[in-house]
């Protein structure tokens, strides 16, 4: 089976994250790359589904040149390969332009099975997946929790706030996951040490099929107007115990509209 | 906490992500509970064995049998980021990597690595060292423990060691012992009859961490026990060189926790109206104490740089260990009085990383004995004989 795990390097959640003031994008250079969260439960399944069912797992990120980084730890996890989309002219693309880029990889590199997180820490639009699929027309599975193939039959538990969904078609497919799916391996030594020889492609535009002009900051359907810092958090109110505390506390939840 | 001097953008791709691995492993699995450890006066080694074992911590440095090879910076990078989390685990790891499995991978027979190493990387196999003895512990070619053979080829082995890292939990031991052709090297299942372990009770130091003393009464070993590489104190100092080296980068680790506390401690508390980070008087002990973070660090990615090159001897282990150890018991010392009371309790890392430091300083060559080696290597006269 031909599994691809599509990975993104995010800004690290644990520093202050900027937007560039020329041209309103992520500033990528402010804050250190990691992988996102949820592309570690996607490693981890697409590694489980390969120990499962055999194949191979091919690692896919569109990014900078700085998303090695991320590559190097997935194929350190056991990823067999990676591509890696890297071009000028995908800088600020927003989820449209990225998922046409990213189905004209797939289409380019081939597929049984697409497998991503179901957001990422960064733009968290959730998006990707559904238009993946769209683009690529095959069946969508978002949101797992579970993801069960049987030859080229594809099921996944959604839960959901009244019990699960149980979505079910057939592969080629695209399923994203969320975090009650797994738990991620930590890449080992010997996986890091293995890492070094696991051959990396580098993709541009033109090899991976992409009409420049339907990607990048000129290609993108949605634009970044303006933004504005996140105020400072407003000082609370303090209510004074004198024997009327209890009072105080109900009304403040009453105006907030709690109670 | 920012690195002042950005000393890991010396690091290569991989060391990077070792490090990270490492990091993110102690954050996981060992920060949440090593305070409760320590208290409880216990090391899960059940739990924590296999899950190092499969991270390839351990022997990560050595080459084949399941081990992953690393270089020695790499290595120091994990001791560094275990000992962030706490002394005692980068013991455990010390001992397993560099003492127990680096004699049998460096001087043992096939046998023998074939039989231990590979149990021994995967965490199935604890292994323990046995040097110090209760009446010789600087002064290692006292020892009384020996080895006789009988008619039948056989080693008997009596004796007993002392401070003993892993001892009771260990299913090998290797054991070093006087014989009629110097001291030489056994490998001693622990379960060989006239073998026992007892655990050291009541320290107030690497608490979470097991110290025993081993006992040998008339164990028999099989010739094949004994590691046929080396013959003399050379064994085991060799071995020593390579624990000291974890130990040298494990304790930037140590100090740059207590460090990284001091900070969000004095920046959070105020007194008099304001932080206490904002006195000057807490600033000066900061700023020295990033001082002596970097200092040590910058020596510990120079030795570990003379390592791969091949090139580091025992004396420049023996300026590491000692310049570390003691800048890092400066520095936990200093994060201690920047959180006054709340520095002698175990909700923050400082007052356990400053117990355990005091091990630090003693064990694998005390302060006093590294500082003579620099004494002779400066003068060429030696005053600890």
């Amino acid at each position: 089976m031909n599994i691809v795990v599509c990975v993104k390097q995010v800004p690290d959640t644990a520093t202050e994250r900027k937007l560039r003031s020329d041209d309103k994008t992520l500033d990528r250079d402010a804050a250190d790359g990691v992988i996102n969260e949820l592309c570690e439960y996607a490693v981890e399944e697409a590694l489980l589904l390969k120990e499962a069912h055999g194949g191979e797992v091919t690692v896919l990120t569109m990014g900078p040149s700085k998303a090695t980084d991320t590559i190097r730890k997935a194929l350190a996890m056991g990823a067999d390969k990676a591509v890696h989309l890297v071009d000028d002219a995908l800088h600020g693309s927003d989820a449209l332009s990225t998922s046409y880029a990213m189905a004209q990889t797939l289409k380019t590199i081939g597929f049984d099975v697409v497998i991503l997180g179901s957001e990422s820490t960064d733009a968290r639009t959730g998006l990707l997946a559904a238009m993946l699929a769209e683009r690529l027309g095959v069946p969508q599975l978002t949101q797992a929790n579970k993801v069960d193939i049987d030859g080229t039959a594809i099921a996944i538990q959604r839960l959901t706030d009244y019990g699960h969904d149980k979505v079910e078609a057939s592969l080629p497919a695209v399923v994203s996951v969320v975090e009650k799916i797994n738990e991620p391996r930590y890449p080992s030594f010997k996986g890091i040490m293995a890492a070094k020889k696991k051959p990396v492609q580098t993709l541009g535009i033109a090899e991976a099929g992409i009409d420049a002009s339907q990607v990048g900051l000129a290609g993108a359907w949605s634009e970044v107007v303006d933004f504005a810092a996140a105020p400072p958090r407003a000082a609370g109110t303090i209510v004074t115990d004198q024997g009327d505390g209890g009072t105080g506390a109900a009304e403040f939840l009453a105006s907030k509209k709690f109670i | 906490m920012d690195d002042l001097l950005r000393i890991d953008d010396q690091l290569s791709d991989e060391q990077r992500l070792i490090r990270d691995t490492v990091k993110e492993f102690v954050a996981d699995r060992i920060l949440p509970d090593v305070a409760d450890w320590f208290e409880e006066a216990t090391f899960p080694v059940k739990e924590l064995a296999p899950a190092l074992g499969e991270l390839g911590v351990l022997g990560m440095h050595l080459e084949g049998y399941g081990c992953a090879g690393l270089d020695a910076v790499s290595y120091g990078v994990a001791c560094r980021e275990l000992e962030a989390g706490d002394s005692g685990l980068r013991s455990f790891v010390s001992v397993q990597g560099s003492l127990a499995m680096f004699p049998i991978w460096k001087y043992g027979t096939d046998e023998q690595k074939e039989e231990w190493l590979p149990r021994m990387a995967a965490g199935d196999a604890i292994g323990c060292f046995g040097l110090t003895e209760p009446d010789h512990g600087s002064d290692p070619g006292g020892m009384r423990t020996h080895a006789k053979r009988d008619p039948s080829g056989d080693w008997i082995l009596n004796g007993s060691k002392m401070w003993i890292t892993n001892g009771s939990i260990a299913d090998v031991a290797v054991v070093w012992a006087q014989t009629d052709e110097g001291v030489r090297g056994f490998v001693v299942p622990t379960d060989t009859p006239g073998f026992t372990a007892p655990e050291i009770h009541r320290k107030m130091s690497l608490r979470a961490s097991v110290t025993s003393s081993l006992y040998f009464d008339d164990v028999r070993l099989p010739a094949s026990a004994v590691l046929p590489g080396v013959k003399g104190l050379k064994g085991p100092l060799s071995c020593l060189s390579e624990a000291r080296f974890g130990i040298l980068w494990g304790v930037v680790g140590a100090a740059r926790a207590c460090l990284e506390s001091a900070v969000d401690y004095s920046t959070s508390r105020t007194q008099f109206g304001k932080p206490i980070g904002a006195f000057q008087l807490t600033q000066e002990k900061l700023a020295w104490m990033a001082v002596g973070l970097g200092q040590s660090h910058l020596t510990a990615l120079h030795l570990g740089q003379l390592k791969d090159a091949g090139t580091i001897t025992p004396r420049q282990i023996s300026f590491g260990k000692l310049a570390n150890v003691r800048a890092a018991l400066d520095i936990a010392r200093q994060a201690r009085s920047i959180l006054g009371g709340n520095g002698i309790t175990l909700e923050y890392p400082v007052i356990r990383h400053m117990n355990n430091l005091e091990s630090v300083l003693t064990y694998e060559g005390t302060q006093e004995i590294h500082t003579l080696v620099l004494g002779e290597a400066l003068t060429g006269l030696a005053a600890y004989r």
